[in-house]
């Protein structure tokens, strides 16, 4: 387990700069997620701490120690990817033994076999390690390909969207698992993810990226409650912020040229009418998309309200945030 | 526009029965969602409606009219699907003005109705461009041009959404809905997304291996599932169902778990045996008082609200509550139901026992 600094980490493909002058100190046990839509660089920032890629600028330190010019190997990280790739011919005992038994790391096989079993034990598959891998349901195997990389004990542990390919119910009980396991390894993790929900269940951290700079760095709660910017604020919430002309409500602090709300910002039963335009209920919520003047709002209410398409709702602002012309927090 | 009525539809592959005996009613200008896990044959279903499969037995009516032999040329309904396929070497508007053309309808009408079809879609704009260049979501749309451009009865959409990463998901489902909304066709659409299918539908059908499970409103279906696959496959997290053996008469108001009295709706059937008593998370509230106990696992922060996940002498459960209460892992707590909501299921048959609360809601 070790502290993962990057210093001004740099990533050009041609001319695109894929990522750009990011700094990050990766605290020793924490669970570090990094958050972005497609294309804003959490993919190539796992890459280059693995060394699976090489920056074009910057440093990358593991345990205080710079390690760029180290193999992937002697970095010593493991990496889980979002396809789990597994031995198809092998039992899931030896797809997990398979990296102990790797030259380099040589282990002995009384070891091995322990290192084995503990592993089993923490992603609670013991009773399966005689199975063939092909013999696993997805989520199985999912849980598979992250013991392999917990059999090594390395010093980072590496995940681009390991729960993205499986389905709604197994995402949420993984969730848990990985920050069970995180908890009881005591383990660094950096998680790569487009997933809110996973970046606010699980994270210590997260890192929000936007085109290849990080724009925010902070605990989940930080990040959702004093977004800095209105890009990272529609990161985080369902339904999203409700970002609108500043003056939509009658005056506005000076320099602000947005204001954001979320559905804990919209008081309701006073203010400025708004008309009801549909009402949709989620079961255990439910949406209420308002028109104000010209102005679209998403917000909540209570699961079984008596609103309709038609009806007129007073709401006003409450706490909300304030945004500059160029989406910065005021 | 029309209206179409699902009668005892069924639908056999050989020794394999994919659809067994639905029955459900799909109103007039209704956006109708058949929803259910892959397999469970909302699929089948959709395209017997659509024409592109007979049924094996039943009725299909359009507007009173059994079309269940018809082949789908003479059922005028158009059918979207999860992989749009748009001619590449035609431009937008071409694409759009496709089916009419190949109708043989006049030019001016032609160039009138595409006309109408992109402003009702809002890509007015980009009618002279090549469909190469265009982002997914406006593929998508152009997709939908061509099917809404023939005024066709009613649309059959199966996972139109399905390919789309979940950011643009959510933007094409309301932009779907408020279409709809100014539009008012009468619309089928399949999806193995509850979320979707609850934020979207003003009724669904929920499917299980080709049986119809329940159909109602969402929030109807939400509230009083009737069976347990439904309370189980409807809400993230699903339902709670705390597992225990006990007896309960008609007119009862509580049932035992454990030791502890626990209020419900008032049955109005017997109740005995293996018994399941469901809770929604939000139904679930941490309280130090309450006699029921059960321990923290984990928590979950969501900006409003948090998940707390919990070991009860009964199974897990999950509760949703506010954000700022404080839930510690490895703390005990006491747990309240509350009682209005509460759903009693007899684990045997997995079906809903009729209480005071469920009993005017329509069964599958």
């Amino acid at each position: 387990m070790a502290e993962v600094t990057l210093s001004g980490l740099t990533k050009a493909y041609g001319t695109t700069l894929a990522l750009h002058d990011v700094t990050l100190t990766i605290p020793d046990g924490a669970f570090v997620v990094l958050l972005g839509p497609t294309g804003a660089g959490k993919t190539t920032t796992l890459r280059l701490i693995a060394g699976l890629d090489a920056p074009t600028k910057g440093d990358i330190r593991i345990g205080g120690a710079s390690v760029i010019n180290d193999t992937p190997a002697q970095r010593d990280v493991a990496m889980v990817f979002q396809q789990y790739s597994l031995y198809p011919h092998l039992t899931v005992r030896d797809n997990l033994a398979f990296p102990l038994r790797s030259p380099i790391i040589a282990m002995p096989e009384p070891q091995i076999a322990k290192r084995v079993q503990d592993v089993a034990d923490v992603l609670r598959i013991p009773h399966k390690l005689d199975n063939k891998a092909t013999a696993l349901s997805g989520g199985e195997m999912q849980r598979v390909s992250i013991g392999r990389a917990l059999v090594r004990n390395p010093r980072i542990y590496l995940m681009d969207e390991p729960l993205s390919s499986l389905d709604a119910k197994l995402r949420a009980d993984l969730r848990i698992e990985l920050k069970r396991i995180h908890h009881d390894l005591k383990a660094t993790f950096l998680y790569v993810t487009h997933d809110q929900i996973e970046a606010m269940t699980m994270a210590t951290h997260v890192g929000v990226l936007d085109r290849g700079k990080l724009v925010q760095f902070g605990t989940p709660r930080q990040i959702y409650e004093e977004p800095v910017s209105t890009y990272v604020a529609s990161r985080l919430g369902q339904p999203h912020i409700n970002l609108l002309p500043a003056d939509a409500f009658g005056p506005s602090p000076a320099g602000a040229a947005q204001i954001g709300l979320r559905p804990e910002h919209i008081f309701q039963g006073e203010g400025q009418p708004a008309t009801v335009r549909r009402v949709e209920h989620l079961g255990d919520q439910t949406r209420l998309h308002l028109a104000l003047g010209p102005h679209q709002i998403i917000t909540l209410s209570d699961a079984h309200t008596p609103l309709r398409p038609g009806d007129t709702l007073p709401i006003r602002p409450q706490n909300p945030l304030w945004f500059d012309a160029s989406g910065n927090r005021l | 526009m029309a209206e179409i009525v699902i009668r005892n539809l069924r639908k056999e592959f050989g020794a394999f029965t994919a659809v067994k005996g639905s029955s459900f009613t799909i109103r007039d200008g209704e956006f109708f969602m058949l929803l259910g896990p892959s397999g469970c044959g909302k699929t089948t279903t959709l395209r017997m409606i659509a024409g592109l499969e007979l049924p094996t037995s039943g009725e299909i009516l359009i507007d009173g009219e059994d079309v269940s032999q018809k082949p789908a040329s003479q059922r005028d309904i158009a059918m979207v699907f999860q992989m749009f396929a748009l001619y590449p070497h035609m431009n937008v508007r071409k694409n759009i003005a496709y089916p009419l053309v190949s109708q043989g309808v006049p030019k001016a009408e032609v160039q009138k109705k595409v006309a109408e079809v992109a402003r009702i879609l809002r890509i007015d704009h980009m009618l002279d461009k090549p469909v190469g260049g265009l982002s997914g979501g406006d593929r998508q749309r152009v997709a939908l041009g061509r099917a809404i451009v023939r005024n066709p009865k009613a649309f059959m959409m199966d996972e139109p959404l399905g390919a789309l990463d979940a950011e643009f998901r959510e933007i094409m489902a309301e932009e779907l809905r408020a279409l709809h909304d100014r539009m008012h066709a009468t619309t089928v659409y399949v999806t193995h997304d509850q979320l979707e299918a609850m934020q979207m539908g003003d009724k669904i059908v929920v499917m299980n291996h080709g049986v119809v499970e329940q159909f109602g409103t969402p929030q109807d279906i939400y509230d009083h599932p009737a069976t347990l696959f439904v309370a189980d496959f409807i809400g993230s997290p699903s339902m709670n169902f705390l597992q225990f053996e006990g007896t309960a008469a008609p007119g009862a108001t509580t049932v035992t778990l454990g030791e502890t009295l626990i209020a419900l709706p008032r049955l109005e059937e017997p109740a005995t045996g293996k018994l399941v008593l469901g809770v929604r998370p939000e139904h679930l509230a941490l309280s130090d008082a309450a006699p029921y106990r059960g321990r923290i696992e984990a928590t979950e922060y969501l900006g409003t609200t948090q998940i707390v996940t919990l070991a009860t002498p009964h199974g897990p459960a999950k509760a949703r509550t506010p954000a700022g209460l404080p839930a510690k892992v490895g703390d005990t707590v006491g747990l309240t139901l509350d009682a209005r909501t509460l759903t009693l299921f007899d684990a045997t048959t997995g079906r809903a026992i009729r209480t005071a609360a469920n009993a005017g809601v329509p069964h599958g």
